[in-house]
């Protein structure tokens, strides 16, 4: 097991405030790492310092140098207008190789295979010529896993991807990444509001509330005071 | 067919097509990602800014064309950077500055020369308006845009599609949105002339919509908004000399019958 991402005393944040403070974590290869708390906890910031997006302010951000060549593949949350644009299947799976592209304007048979394979390995392969916003909400989040795992097979991070799927959809969905995690050894980092869905597959929790609350595994997150807070659950 | 050689017979009318079709064209292609971005207010918010500019760049004695491209570059930018703060109000500022640029062109220009021939043909489009520079200057943003499309297509898709997953994986985002404003802001001060200012943004954004309603992937929908806006302003150009109505007016009618067509098709098959 190897570090693939260590925070050390990382500040991220904007210009007038510091959005997550003081944050200690590590992501190891193979982890299932989930990221909890309530809205404006600064779990987007998080994810957007993670992607390099946004420096840390404070504190060291490591990230180990075969990421830094791969990239971590990225699900974000999807966006209003997403949900009615005229695309191909392909066309946005083939989209997730822009980064290994460079500057050549077109793909190459390389990336084109790819994104085939990605395609196949989450069963959309059929869906190929298909037109994006008639498919539905869980097919949709297939989609853009494929993209995603076209842009990096090492890592992915997904930003509340449950959001509007329906309990079955939601169901399918933990099951693939499950999969992905334990079959093709994908480090997984979910950012979630489904908290009572995700303690049984992570095998680290993060409860974000600016700084970390709580950081460890989902057993004793389940007993510690956020996690009853989030969970519900009965008093120890 | 006479008819088509006895227009093409007329200087200023191979000169009309000619930057027509250009300007048309660049609108079609720059109109597919406003309209798919949501930014459908923006090429109309421009519109109405490009003539606030030119009445007060006429009243004031200015060069005309220089000030206005300036003036809506400048808006451009400001209109882009309210339509990503993504809040609810920004349809709503759009419009709002959009009305203002339009009543202070018109207020200035009534204080000082009354509507003059000039200003009432930015307002509502003339066939006299594309000089032998202009038709040059549409050649010019038509290869600009064209060579966008041609070697940056995968990233404007990407861009275009989801902002977010684009800028992570290194893309210069924020460039592309600024390029984009840019060729939109010049292409509606160059085509506004023709089509007028209350009509120009059909041009962006009809072509666009009516070939979603059969094309499925973002390449159907791109190549064929380019040849769906070509084709409507030639028969649009040709119907207006034809029956001597104005030509912007009669171009977006060809274009919503364009529409109907392609819905009707897209409902049959």
């Amino acid at each position: 097991m190897s570090a693939l991402i260590t925070c050390s005393h990382v500040d991220f944040g904007y210009e007038n405030h510091d959005a997550v403070i003081d944050l200690t974590m590590d992501v190891e290869e193979g982890d299932y790492f989930c990221v909890v708390g309530v809205n404006g906890s600064g779990k987007s910031t998080l994810v957007k310092g993670l992607l390099g997006l946004l420096k840390p302010t404070a504190g060291t951000l490591r990230v180990c140098e075969e990421l830094k060549k791969t990239g971590i593949g990225y699900l974000p949350q999807q966006t209003a207008a997403q949900k009615d644009f005229p695309a191909s299947v392909y066309e946005v799976v083939l989209s997730g190789a822009l980064n290994q592209r460079g500057s050549r304007p077109f793909y190459s048979r390389k990336e084109k295979d790819m994104a085939l394979k990605a395609m196949e390995k989450l069963g959309i392969k059929s869906l190929k010529r298909h037109c994006y916003r008639e498919l539905s909400g869980g097919q949709q989040q297939r989609v853009l896993i494929a993209r995603a795992l076209c842009a990096a097979r090492r890592m992915l991070i997904l930003d509340e991807p449950v959001t509007g799927l329906d309990p079955r959809a939601i169901q399918d969905f933990y099951g693939l990444i499950r999969r992905l995690n334990r079959e093709e050894h994908v480090t997984i980092l979910m950012v979630t509001h489904d908290v009572a869905n995700v303690t049984g597959q992570a095998n680290k929790i993060l409860h974000l509330q600016q700084r970390a609350l709580f950081y460890g595994s989902p057993s004793d997150y389940e007993k510690s005071l956020q996690g009853r807070s989030f969970l519900g659950g009965e008093e120890v | 067919m006479s008819l088509i050689a006895e227009m093409l017979s007329y200087p200023f009318l191979v000169r009309a097509f000619a930057g027509g079709i250009l300007v048309s064209v660049c609108a079609a292609l720059l109109g597919v990602s406003l309209v798919l971005k949501r930014y459908s207010m923006i090429g109309d918010g421009l519109s109405h800014v490009s003539f606030g500019a030119l009445s007060v760049a006429v009243a004031a004695g200015w060069a005309p064309l220089p000030v206005s491209v300036a003036v809506v570059v400048l808006a451009a930018f400001f209109l882009l950077r309210i339509a990503e703060d993504g809040k609810v109000r920004s349809d709503g500022a759009i419009a709002m500055i959009s009305a203002s640029a339009l009543a202070a062109g018109i207020v200035v220009t009534s204080l000082s020369t009354g509507m003059t021939t000039d200003v009432s043909s930015y307002m509502f489009g003339s066939i006299l308006a594309m000089s032998p520079k202009d038709v040059m200057l549409a050649a010019g943003l038509s290869l600009a845009v064209l060579i966008l499309f041609v070697f940056c297509y995968h990233k404007i898709f990407a861009v275009t599609f989801d902002e977010s997953f684009a800028r992570a994986a290194g893309v210069k985002v924020s460039a592309y949105n600024v390029l984009i404003a840019v060729l939109t802001a010049v292409t509606i001060v160059l085509g506004m002339r023709m089509m007028g200012a209350m009509l120009i943004s059909s041009l962006m954004i009809f072509p666009a919509l009516t070939s979603m309603r059969i094309f499925k992937s973002f390449r159907g929908v791109v190549v064929s908004s380019g040849i769906v806006a070509g084709l409507c302003f030639c028969v649009g150009l040709t119907l207006s000399y034809g029956f001597s109505t104005p030509a912007g007016a009669t171009v977006v009618l060809v274009n919503l019958a364009a529409y109907g067509g392609f819905w009707l098709a897209g409902r049959l098959l």
